[in-house]
């Protein structure tokens, strides 16, 4: 007898007759029918109409019958809680059945009903059956605690079930360990910090018992469990891993796969100069490579992993390339991620076996693996230096084979190998200039067009080239649009006689005739660049550019820690943390790896490192990084100043106009007479400022100069708390935090640099954008000693502000970008005004009148300062710590005016007028300065001094 | 973990649909159907994230089994899952096909409630699940109280392989090392790659509970009794030893006296089963050599010459050889001559396959072939796929020899020597390729 028939009845009518087979007597009858509507179900038809029908066969002795319409009725019972409850009874009937197949079915369909007033019946058959004499019931009976916590976890803490389920950690039967240690592992997910998982030594001892006997899937269950825990001492390190490297040699490759998460994290809390250390490394390899014998799909998972495990430990397989040599008959999947890891092991060692490989695949049938191997030959140049020569020649002969796509991939990474070693291999360029004509992807052509204006002087025919792609300017791609403009404009630069035309050309295509921003605002660059000073626009444009390394397709070592913690699940197939695929609560703490630093002292819980980072997240951060702002400086010299540049047309004279009208003038020139240069206005740099004074300061000497400095009456700067500036997130694990304090008229940028990444970092430097009021080191960042990992080091910068100026918007935002060993990273910060306000900004009574007068009513603006519960006396004296000083105090009907001035280091005077109403916490202040544009930020720094 | 399993024909119907979680729900069914089986370009990857649930699927002839997700899940136990679900159903019913699986579907419903448990994974042996999971359901009705605790104290202990109270008139044991040698060749004749996976396949007929010890030419374990014992026993015995890169056991032998004293102790599943596999990369025997020679004359003719070689023992012989001799596509013609054996073009196929039922070692024997081809204006070059190769040996190419199985059942009278132990040997081609 076959069941496929079920599958075929579709005729009308078909509810009413399978209803009336539902009731009949015979029990055949009813189980063919049940068997029926279990097969309806399946291909989706709705057949909950029949519920009342179906609950009624349930009192039966055959248990087929029995599993089949509890399976009917975990799929309608939410549809229909009223009527799942009459199936309530014979529920609780079934867990007290004598045979414990039938307890342990009963109790886990329940589990599976998720109807509330179902559950509410389950909680008392659930306690019998987790102390139930068999253990099947009570493996069972372990799962199901983890279905009720989903449906109703309140429900769960209340009856106490948590704590048997913790009981059953310590069960004789391994099964129920696992089971238990499962469910334990899932409802602690979602509370993070309940602790519910309280890992011990003893309990530790206890799963790693459990794990020699139970099931392979239990062992699973265990390890990745144990993965959360963090050892005390590198000695709990080295007997855990004792005990899971026999996992290596088990046949189910999860089992092996996690047992390597397990190593792999432990492994962080050796000592690198044991023994067991190297012992350790070597046993790992072995299992990784038998995982590439495995199915594809297991050998897909097992290669994203050891893609991680190759960049956080390369030693673990460097001698393994061949295992990863790309076989015929791979599935395209197993093929590609080969060929990543062949390039992660290349070193010169095997370079010469890697490139014959990637050549014979360079010829193979699938398109995007052979693009995925001509990239590879790039990006071999770039990482294994000896081996760039012969990889150049490898892609010429691939050119040759004209085979469009190769054409174009080998030139798109010849173009990084010229970035790589420049003045090197420009020799093959006329052979890239062949194949101009067959390029007709965007990247292939934007490559070969950087390629052209790069080595324009090298190329007779450069215009003429770059011209043909001019025509149709409008129908490329934004990506190559870009490129020519630049390359047009580096051609101009080189040989500018011959190519006037053509840059006019282009730069009239980019700006006039284009609608995408990007390409208009390079547009306008370039040309008032060009129409400005030439000899500027040189040292810009045909700057010397950083040399780019084999780094950048590396995963953030952040990432890769996070990953790391993940090997073996979805996270590690995907290289993204679960939070980015998982909905919900579920599965998104960040987990890190923990180090053998602290091996002493208690370490850190996996997660509150990175919970710290997230409760304080970067200040305000607008437009990162603008380092086009650098060029934008035009607005601070006249327009005419220049004589004006041979390519100048009439249309673009005014466009440029356009842009360069309005901005600084006021705010710059306004208080100092009007002179349209700036050079006398920004003074002579603040009076006292030692040289020497950039050391580090430790936190004691900190204290000693505020006391000397601002002794006396006043109540000392306020001094804005540290905020985190630069996430190491972003910032490949450098995590900068720092404030601004004016001690004795020396203003500083004071900083907590801390290294969250694996490496030791050096090499600090520290350069600013040009920034509203000219802020810039006045020395080097003293950062005497490389910072190891999880460390931090204080820092102390003194500013002086003499630097060059450029408007910023917010007005007090300081773009500033921060060099180490490992690369450049740039980050953007605000300073409170107050900095900027000198010791000597106290005016004379009879010209703060004259000046208050003297100032348009227009410049006045008018703010509220809410909930300030000081009195005028105190608010002065607060006030006066941050250099904003009191002239004057006028008492009307009970209200107190404080006429106040402070100056900027730029020259610029504010005055204030305070007014404070004993008994009203609300302050009104009335600022009045020549460049009211400043106005904003002074009021904001009343704020803030007031309230602190 | 999983949320829910399905099983589809070709056509993308489901036949199988159980969901384990609230997170998946019906739709899921049909967004695999769309974005995976009905999909214009074959998908990429065998795991795809569509709509934020991630799907993990493997194929099995024309029918699709797909787990369903939206946690973060062990990718790896997943498809271990799937692999021994596919085992499960195979294990009852045979291969797994669209009729097989609609015939049965009353019992893959039963299965899967029972082998997964809210999406983890519980015993899934077989033999411990036939005990109490019957096609005739009614059959637990009838079991003693006994019965059924032995069989969850079996589903849930420490040997849930393997059933209490087997009793066998003959104890028997039949033991197969399968190997599968693996070459990459260039072509002019050096080794890229080689290894050789072998498999130790058993199956046992013992009574009672009985522990069995297996030992193998490992060259860890003949060193370090070859230090123990005297001089020249190691000696000679070092010399066959082999080195093994790494292996795997079933779960039913003991790891971490695997780990410690590197022997290898069980109490083996009734049946057949696979007791280890093995990996080995150093001192392969290479059971044939490939020289091919490929010359194109002009550019509508091709002449290809493939001389094969024996390299084993002369008084053994190789079955099974095939030679596939691939072939450019627009080849309109085929000549050829081979001196042993019988060779045809297959055009379907794209190449020449050359058969010889048997050949003895060290021998040589060639075909060559005349290709005609058709003009044609593509510019892409031909991508010459490796030659590649299949045959069968009736030794073991990685050099592993069988030095003992030991049975021990201290409660039954049997003893070790009354045991009847078949050892057989078998080396086949794994993907041996010779490029050219």
């Amino acid at each position: 007898m076959t069941d496929s028939k079920y599958f075929t009845t579709t005729k009308k009518g078909e509810i009413f007759e399978l209803k009336a087979e539902l009731n009949s007597d015979k029990k055949e009858k009813k189980k063919e029918a049940v068997k029926k509507v279990i097969a309806s179900m399946t291909v989706g038809k709705d057949v909950s109409a029949l519920f009342p029908d179906v609950v009624n066969c349930m009192q039966t002795d055959n248990l087929e019958l029995k599993k089949l319409v509890y399976l009917y009725l975990m799929n309608y019972a939410k549809s229909q809680p009223d009527m799942a409850i009459m199936a309530v009874n014979t529920f609780v009937k079934d867990c007290e059945d004598l045979n414990p197949l039938i307890r342990a079915l009963a109790v886990r369909t329940m589990g599976c009903i998720r109807v509330d007033k179902i559950t509410e019946y389950l909680c008392e058959p659930l306690r019998k059956c987790l102390k139930d004499e068999d253990p099947y019931v009570r493996k069972t009976a372990a799962v199901c605690v983890a279905k009720l916590h989903d449906i109703n976890a309140q429900l769960v803490e209340d009856q106490g079930f948590l704590d048997t389920l913790k009981d059953l950690i310590s069960d004789s039967n391994p099964m129920v360990v696992a089971n238990a240690v499962a469910a334990l592992s899932e409802i602690a997910e979602s509370h993070p910090n309940s602790n519910l998982l309280d890992l011990n030594p003893q309990t530790i001892n206890k799963l790693l018992t459990a794990l020699n006997e139970c099931t392979e899937w239990g062992q699973i269950f265990i390890l990745d469990c144990l993965a959360n825990y963090s050892p005390r001492d590198d000695r709990e390190s080295q007997s855990i891993c004792e005990r899971v490297t026999p996992r290596l040699s088990h046949a189910n490759s999860a089992v092996v796969l996690s047992a390597v998460k397990v190593l792999m994290k432990f492994m962080e809390m050796l000592p690198k100069d044991l023994d067991y250390y190297g012992t350790l490394l070597k046993k790992l390899a072995p299992p990784l490579v038998t995982l590439l014998s495995a199915e594809p799909e297991l050998q897909y998972v097992a290669l994203r992993n050891i893609n991680l495990i190759v960049q956080r430990r390369p030693e673990i397989l460097k001698h393994e390339m061949k295992v990863f040599f790309v076989k015929y008959n791979d599935p395209i999947y197993v093929k590609l991620e080969k060929l990543d890891i062949m390039i992660r092991l290349a070193s010169q060692a095997n370079i010469a076996q890697v490139l014959a490989e990637l050549k014979e695949y360079a010829t193979e049938v699938d398109v995007d693996f052979v693009r995925k191997a001509v990239r590879a030959i790039g990006r071999c140049a770039i990482k294994v230096e000896q081996s760039a020569e012969r990889c150049v020649s490898t892609l010429l002969d691939l050119i040759q084979t004209k085979v469009n796509y190769v054409v174009q991939e080998a030139i798109v990474v010849i173009k990084d190998i010229f970035r790589k070693y420049p003045n090197k291999y420009e020799s093959v360029i006329a052979t890239l200039c062949e194949h101009l004509e067959s390029l007709d992807e965007p990247e292939a052509r934007a490559a070969m067009i950087w390629i052209v204006g790069e080595y324009a002087e090298r190329i007779d025919n450069a215009d003429e080239l770059l011209e043909s792609f001019l025509e149709g300017f409008h129908d490329e791609s934004t990506q190559v649009q870009l490129q020519l403009l630049t390359a047009i404009v580096k051609l101009f630069l080189k040989k500018p006689t011959e190519t006037q035309e053509l840059v006019q050309q282009v730069l009239s295509l980019a700006t006039q005739d284009s609608d995408n921003p990007d390409l208009r605002d390079r547009g306008y660059i370039y040309w008032r660049l060009l129409s400005t000073d030439p000899v500027a626009a040189k040292e810009v444009v045909l700057a010397e550019k950083p040399l780019i390394s084999e780094e950048t397709d590396l995963i953030e070592p952040t990432l890769l820690e996070e990953l790391i913690c993940h090997i073996g699940t979805l996270a590690s197939v995907y290289h993204k943390p679960p939070s980015a695929f998982v909905e919900g609560s579920r599965g998104v703490q960040h987990k890190r790896l923990t180090s053998s630093a602290g091996s002493g002292e208690s370490v850190e819980s996996p997660d509150t490192g990175s919970a710290a980072v997230s409760e304080a997240p970067p200040t305000v951060i607008p437009s990162q990084g603008d380092l086009l702002g650098d060029l934008l400086n035009l607005d601070l010299t006249p327009p005419t100043s220049t004589g004006p540049p041979p390519t100048t047309a009439p249309g673009m004279q005014l466009g440029a106009m356009d842009l360069l009208g309005g901005g600084l003038d006021s705010l710059l020139g306004g208080d100092i007479g009007g002179s349209p240069a700036m050079g006398t206005g920004f003074g002579a740099p603040p009076a006292a400022m030692p040289a020497s004074f950039n050391a580090p300061i430790s936190g004691g000497l900190d204290d000693l100069f505020d006391l000397g400095g601002g002794g006396g009456l006043t109540m000392g700067t306020y001094i804005p708390p540290k905020s985190v500036w630069l996430p190491a997130m972003k910032a490949k694990g450098l995590e900068i935090s720092g404030t601004f304090v004016r001690r004795s008229g020396v203003i500083q940028m004071e900083m907590t640099l801390n290294n969250k990444a694996m490496s030791v970092m050096s090499d600090f430097a520290i350069q600013f954008n040009r920034n509203s009021f000219g802020l810039a080191p006045a020395g080097p960042l003293q950062i005497l000693t490389p910072i190891s990992p999880n460390q931090s080091i204080e820092a102390a910068l003194p500013l002086s502000t003499v630097g060059p100026v450029m408007k910023m918007e917010p007005l007090n935002n300081l773009q500033v970008a921060v060099k180490n060993n490992i690369d450049v990273f740039y980050f953007s910060c605000q300073y409170p005004i107050s900095m900027l306000f000198l010791e000597d900004g106290k005016m004379e009574r009879q010209v703060f009148l004259a000046t208050w007068k003297d100032i348009p009513n227009e410049n006045e603006s008018q703010f509220q300062i809410k909930d300030c519960h000081l009195n005028s006396d105190a608010a002065s004296n607060k006030l006066q710590g941050s250099n904003i000083f009191t002239i004057a105090k006028r008492t009307v009907e009970g209200q107190d005016m404080l006429y106040q001035s402070m100056k900027l280091t730029n020259g610029i005077w504010v005055l204030a007028e305070l007014r404070v109403q004993a008994g009203n916490p609300n302050y009104t202040i009335s600022l009045k300065c020549r460049a009211p544009e400043v106005s904003q930020c002074v009021f904001q720094n009343y704020e803030t001094v007031l309230k602190n | 973990m999983i949320g829910g399993l399905f099983i589809y024909n070709h056509k993308g119907e489901v036949l199988i649909s159980r969901v384990y979680r609230d997170d998946i729900g019906r739709n899921a069914v049909d967004a695999f159907r769309v974005s995976v089986i009905h999909a214009r370009h074959q998908v990429r990857s065998p795991v795809s994230n569509i709509a934020r649930t991630s799907f993990f699927h493997v194929k099995r002839s024309n029918v699709w089994l797909a787990a369903a997700t939206r946690q973060n899940v062990n990718a790896c136990m997943v498809f271990e899952f799937l692999y021994k679900m596919c085992d499960v159903m195979t294990a009852y019913f045979g291969k797994i096909s669209e009729e097989n699986v609609k015939n049965n579907f009353v019992l893959i419903y039963e299965l899967l409630d029972e082998i997964l448990d809210f999406g983890y994974p519980q015993n899934s042996e077989p033999g411990a699940l036939k005990t109490f999971i019957t096609q005739q359901g009614v059959k637990s009705q009838v079991q003693s109280k006994e019965e059924q605790s032995q069989i969850t104290s079996q589903v849930t202990g420490q040997i849930g392989w393997r059933r209490e109270g087997i009793k066998y008139r003959r104890n028997e044991l039949f033991l197969d090392v399968m190997e599968s040698v693996n070459l990459l060749m260039s072509p002019q004749g050096q080794v890229l790659s080689a290894h050789v996976s072998g498999r130790v396949v058993m199956k046992s007929y013992l009574s009672g509970m009985p522990e069995c010890k297996f030992g193998m030419n490992d060259k860890i374990v003949i060193d370090k009794q070859g230090k123990a014992g005297s001089n020249d026993d190691g000696a000679k015995s070092g010399k066959q030893s082999i080195a093994i890169d790494d292996c795997t056991f079933h779960q039913c032998v003991r790891l971490s006296k695997f780990d410690s004293e590197r022997s290898i102790s069980f109490i083996p599943p009734d049946g057949d089963y696979e007791l280890m596999r093995y990996r080995t990369t150093k001192d392969i025997i290479l059971p044939f050599r490939v020289i091919p020679l490929v010359r194109e004359v002009g550019r509508t003719k091709l002449e290809v010459k493939v001389v094969i070689k024996s390299n084993f023992k002369a008084s053994l012989l190789a079955q099974k050889i095939e030679v596939m001799i691939p072939t450019p596509l627009n080849t309109s013609g085929v000549q050829l001559i081979c001196m042993k054996g019988k060779a045809k073009y297959k055009a379907s196929e794209n190449a020449i396959v050359w058969k010889v039922k048997r050949m003895a070692g060290m021998k040589e024997s060639q075909i060559s072939a005349e290709i005609e081809l058709l003009p044609t204006n593509d510019k892409k070059k031909w991508a010459r796929p490796p030659i590649s190769m299949n045959f069968e040996v009736p030794f073991a190419p990685s050099g592993l020899k069988v030095r003992y199985l030991k049975v021990f059942e201290p409660k039954l009278n049997y003893s070790d020597h009354d045991v009847i132990k078949w050892v057989r040997y078998i080396g086949k081609s794994g993907i041996y390729e010779t490029r050219c």
